[in-house]
């Protein structure tokens, strides 16, 4: 069974918040819909939003670090945002620290990040 | 044991399953958001090791008490494989499938109390529990 992600596109930017507790089947679609996606389109930037996040264990923890990697070989940015206190806690006990993926507090400030990155969105 | 949950771990679905289940008897149990986290992912990590390498097993779900302490313990065990050398599974990175390496050694660091027992061929338990405080 594969759950679908919505992703928005914004100018230059796709925005792609995460709503449902995504099984491993559902992850891996999404983040090859957003490299579809950054292709499709052509945007300079994604913002992926965890806001809405409750757990993110090693195999999402993976995805999400992979599809910043992938996408900026692409030539597009990511920026994951809203990642809770909990999440953030848990991330860094597993050992999983995202050290090369952007990241800002919510979705507003991320789009600003983006906007750096892309020089302009 | 009182009130154990069991989920069987068949397909891939279970993994999300299981860890649903763990949130919520771990909120019953009186749990905070942070461990709440740490409870799911730690029951996420366990049942993606028995669907990726000794599917089918199961998770079985308990509050428990010791003493004063209440808390919740997840016991996840399999007829697999087995693992050949436990400490080099509990080593961070170690991999033999491309993973990050990061479950086991990660899920101890998430609970309180940790147990592996496993025996090549036969299959592997673990044993965690989490204590409220
Ligand atoms: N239930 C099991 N049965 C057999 N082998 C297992 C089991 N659980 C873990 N292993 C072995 O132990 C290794 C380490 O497990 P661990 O969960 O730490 O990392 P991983 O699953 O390889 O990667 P990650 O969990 O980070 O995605 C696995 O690669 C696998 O070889
Ligand atoms: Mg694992």
């Amino acid at each position: 069974m594969i759950q679908k992600i919505p992703v928005l596109k914004i100018g230059n930017a796709l925005i792609a918040s995460i709503q449902i507790e995504l099984n491993d089947e559902s992850a891996v679609q999404f983040k090859e819909d957003i490299l579809n996606q950054i292709k499709a389109t052509g945007a300079t930037g994604v913002v992926i939003d965890l806001t809405a996040v409750d757990t993110v264990d090693s195999f999402l923890g993976k995805i999400i670090r992979d599809a910043a990697l992938m996408a900026r070989l692409m030539g597009a940015s990511v920026v994951v945002t809203g990642i809770q206190p909990a999440v953030a806690i848990t991330l860094v006990e597993l050992g999983l620290e995202l050290e090369d993926v952007v990241t800002a507090l919510n979705l507003e400030k991320g789009l600003a990040r983006l906007a750096d990155l892309t020089g302009g969105v | 044991m009182p009130d154990s949950v069991v989920v069987p771990i068949v397909d891939e679905l279970d993994i999300v399953r299981a860890r649903q289940e763990g949130r919520q008897l771990a909120k019953e149990t009186g749990f905070g958001p942070v461990d709440l986290a740490r409870v799911a992912t730690a029951i996420s990590e366990l049942a993606r090791n028995i669907y990726n390498y000794a599917r089918p097993g199961e998770i079985e779900l308990a509050q428990i008490t010791r003493g004063p302490r209440s808390g919740l313990q997840v016991i996840a065990r399999d007829q697999g494989p087995g693992i050949r050398s436990i400490e080099e599974a509990m080593r961070d990175g170690y991999t033999t499938s491309g993973g990050l390496g990061a479950g086991l050694p990660g899920t101890r660091r998430l609970v309180d109390e940790f147990e592996i027992e496993s025996s090549e061929g036969r299959g592997t338990c673990v044993t965690i529990r989490k204590w409220l405080r």
